[in-house]
């Protein structure tokens, strides 16, 4: 994977994910260790390019660069000179000048990491563009799910909620569906695209359909302001209507794990009691996402060598 | 390629010998000889023995009137980055073209008499090939207030249009209907329910959906046009569909037809030969309004073509600076440089295939816009004005935008190889030679 551009897992095979939950596996045990730091990146320059907000993505690949010796800057939109109406091109070519190794980036504008890869030599690590992919969020479910399950060929995983906006559903779907996991969305039809009709992939209408007996259930956060563009008609009524709460999730396996990419709306989406509860992963989530943005900086500047 | 001018002296007398002459409005098809004088159509016949002082050998060549597109975007006032009148005249000789027919989305937008006035005069100064002045329908093409559009006529405007959007007050189209009635004037509609373009940047459907872009459903051009044949029917008032890109509307408008409803339209050869498979968020070169459908609206767009449904080709030319478009995909304008494209993809994509003949296509450029927006132009009629296009249908070219005469760069048509171009355009008796 040395020098591949991670822009979203459908440009990736079965094996490199594979070789992406490997590598991240041991990457995990430096996080949990007293010295957290490798000499893999050392004398490499990694540039954080956030141009829509973000915490624990940006952190998380901060932290995860730092971890591996890396030398990391964050550009964040609001002090960058894209608000000065520097169009990205020149951004990416002034980043690249000042001899950068590689380009995380998160962009309002879907194709804008694609894009990144065509204008500038660095490695693109895409870390979410508009409602279009977030490979790396995606790779950190699968490496969640992973090591709860110990598989993914097979699952049933319901993913719920606002599917249309959602970048990390779009890549969920094409990193489970290529490891052979069975996926079922589900979430009030004005929050699904149309014309999403893909193998291993079902679109349920009732969200209990969705997640009954289910292995998986990843329930995507859903922004307020969807409510006034006319989508839902309130927060209590899709609380009622579409949010996972307890009872519902007696529907699913009694083992199913609960996934949420965050930052959550409890009371919304997601019940309190289910974010705290037994089955939920969404705080292993977030540390899993370190090690993995570890593995992905070390396979594509490295090669891989641990 | 390069422009020559060949005539010395627009009151010469020129020959164009041997070529295929296809004139629709004279439904005239055979080899003759066309004969120019003093820049207007002195005959066509055989084998016409006269000395001119020049002549054209089209031997194997098309002769045909000069082309029509009623549908550019010279961007004259405000926006001379994208195009200007010189650039623009430049790009319509390059690609056959003698007469078009510019949008009022200017900045300012052309919306009054004064305006209007100017860019007659603009148009003559630049005397390339002719500009025709559409005016704006509503004030700053707001869709609140009308324009003052008997001012226009007499200034000398052709049609009106809110072009780049639909007109959402229903009231205000209405009256705008109304009011032109008893002119011959056409409104030309850009037919897109605003709530349901919203935002979108390609076809709602499955690719749109795979890259989490916004959709603009053909849905939303549906409505629009039946709500506007309804009008138009109500009022008896005349509207032209611009640009049209959904099967279901081209039902919508047959179906008006036939019950006498005053309604004619035009289609890209983008719309007609391109689908949203084209699409890729990397590049911003096939974002359009409205956007690049599927195989199934572009079957339909041309079986409208062929019954008469849809009267006329346009290429919606909408060049942008090349920085404009060079950027994220949500965030680059719409529109790409059509005019020198056009006849090239026309001709490979529709007639080389067999499904377009050469008289048919030849009358969507030439007397079927004419007719509708009562141009004298469009024909070879003895005692016209001489525009004629002389195309060689078999010669292979590809697109470099490097040679595009347009200021517009991003044209999803690059790289394609064609066969047939125009190889001289003539602009009343003035011949230029392209090649």
């Amino acid at each position: 994977m040395l020098g591949k551009n991670i822009l979203g897992l459908e440009n990736f095979s079965a094996e490199e994910i594979r070789l992406v939950l490997k590598t991240a596996r041991e990457m995990k045990k430096i996080i949990g260790g007293g010295v957290k730091k490798l000499p893999n990146l050392r004398g490499r320059a990694i540039v954080n390019l956030f141009l829509e907000p973000s915490t624990r993505t940006r952190t998380s690949f901060e932290l995860a660069g730092k971890y591996l010796g890396a030398d990391v800057v964050s550009i964040n939109a609001s002090t960058s000179s894209i608000v000065k109406g520097e169009s990205l091109r020149d951004t990416l070519m002034t980043i690249e000048a000042m001899g950068v190794d590689a380009v995380v980036i998160r962009h309002k504008a879907e194709g804008a990491a694609e894009y990144a890869a065509q204008v500038v030599k660095p490695v693109i690590i895409n870390a979410g563009d508009g409602a279009h992919a977030h490979p790396s969020q995606a790779l950190l479910d699968l490496f969640t799910i992973e090591q709860f399950k110990g598989r993914l060929a097979g699952l049933k995983v319901a993913i719920v909620g606002d599917i249309l906006h959602s970048r990390v559903a779009r890549s969920d779907i094409f990193g489970l569906t290529k490891m052979g996991a069975e996926i079922h969305l589900a979430g009030p039809k004005t929050l699904l695209p149309r014309f999403f009709e893909f193998d291993g992939v079902t679109v349920h209408e009732n969200i209990d359909a969705a997640i009954e007996n289910a292995d998986v259930i990843n329930i995507l956060r859903i922004q307020l302001e969807r409510q006034q563009s006319g989508l839902f008609p309130s927060a209590r009524e899709y609380a009622r209507v579409f949010g996972i709460n307890e009872a519902r999730l007696r529907l699913a396996k009694d083992d199913v794990l609960i996934l949420h990419p965050g930052p959550q709306n409890k009371g919304l989406e997601i019940s309190n009691a289910v974010v705290y509860g037994a089955n939920s992963a969404i705080h292993e989530q977030v540390q899993n996402g370190v090690a993995v943005r570890m593995a992905l900086l070390d396979l594509t500047l490295n090669g891989g060598q641990l | 390629m390069s422009i020559h001018k060949f005539h010395a002296n627009i009151n010469d007398s020129l020959i164009i010998r041997g070529g295929r002459v296809i004139d629709p409005a004279n439904k005239i098809d055979k080899i003759a000889d066309v004969l120019i004088i003093d820049g207007k159509i002195a005959a066509v016949d055989d084998d016409i023995k006269m000395k001119p002082d020049h002549e054209y050998n089209a031997i194997g060549k098309i002769v045909t009137p000069g082309l029509i597109d009623v549908h550019v975007h010279f961007r004259e006032p405000g926006q001379e980055a994208k195009e200007d009148f010189l650039s623009g005249s430049k790009a319509a000789v390059a690609g056959g073209f003698t007469t078009v027919a510019t949008m009022p989305n200017t900045s300012p937008v052309v919306d009054n008499a004064a305006l209007v006035r100017s860019m007659v005069a603009r148009a003559a100064e630049v005397g390339i090939i002719n500009i025709k002045i559409i005016g704006a329908v509503t004030k700053n093409q707001a869709g609140l207030e009308l324009a003052e559009m008997r001012d226009m006529i007499d200034a000398g405007a052709v049609a009106f249009s809110d072009d780049g959007h639909f007109d959402d007050n229903a009231k205000i189209f209405l009256n705008a209907l109304d009011y032109l009635y008893g002119t011959d004037k056409v409104i030309i509609c850009h037919e897109e329910e605003t709530s349901l373009v919203k935002d979108g940047v390609m076809n709602e459907g499955r690719r749109s959906a795979i890259f989490g872009l916004k959709g603009r459903p053909s849905v939303a051009e549906d409505i629009a046009v039946a709500r506007d044949c309804l009008l138009a029917e109500y009022t008896g008032g005349r509207v032209h569909i611009a640009h049209m890109s959904s099967a279901r509307a081209v039902e919508i408008v047959r179906d008006a037809k036939r019950r006498g409803v005053k309604v004619t339209a035009e289609v890209t050869p983008q719309h007609l030969t391109m689908t949203d498979d084209c699409v890729n968020p990397t590049d911003s070169s096939t974002k359009i309004n409205p956007p690049l459908r599927t195989q199934k609206d572009c079957d339909e767009l041309l079986k409208g073509l062929l019954d008469g449904t849809i009267d006329c080709i346009v290429t919606d030319h909408s060049p942008h600076a090349a920085e404009e478009k060079d950027r994220e995909y949500i965030y680059a304008p719409s529109g790409f440089p059509g005019l020198e494209t056009s006849l090239g993809i026309l001709l490979t994509d529709l007639y080389h295939k067999n499904k377009i003949d050469l008289p048919t296509l030849i009358s969507k450029m030439t007397c079927e816009p004419a007719k509708i927006f009562n141009l004298d132009a469009g024909n070879l009629s003895v005692g016209s004005w001489a525009d004629v296009t002389i195309i060689d249908a078999g010669l292979e070219w590809t697109v470099d935008a490097d040679k595009f005469y347009t200021r517009g760069s991003h044209s999803p048509f690059v790289g394609r190889k064609l066969k047939g171009r125009a190889v001289a355009t003539i602009v009343h008796g003035d011949l230029m030679k392209l090649l």
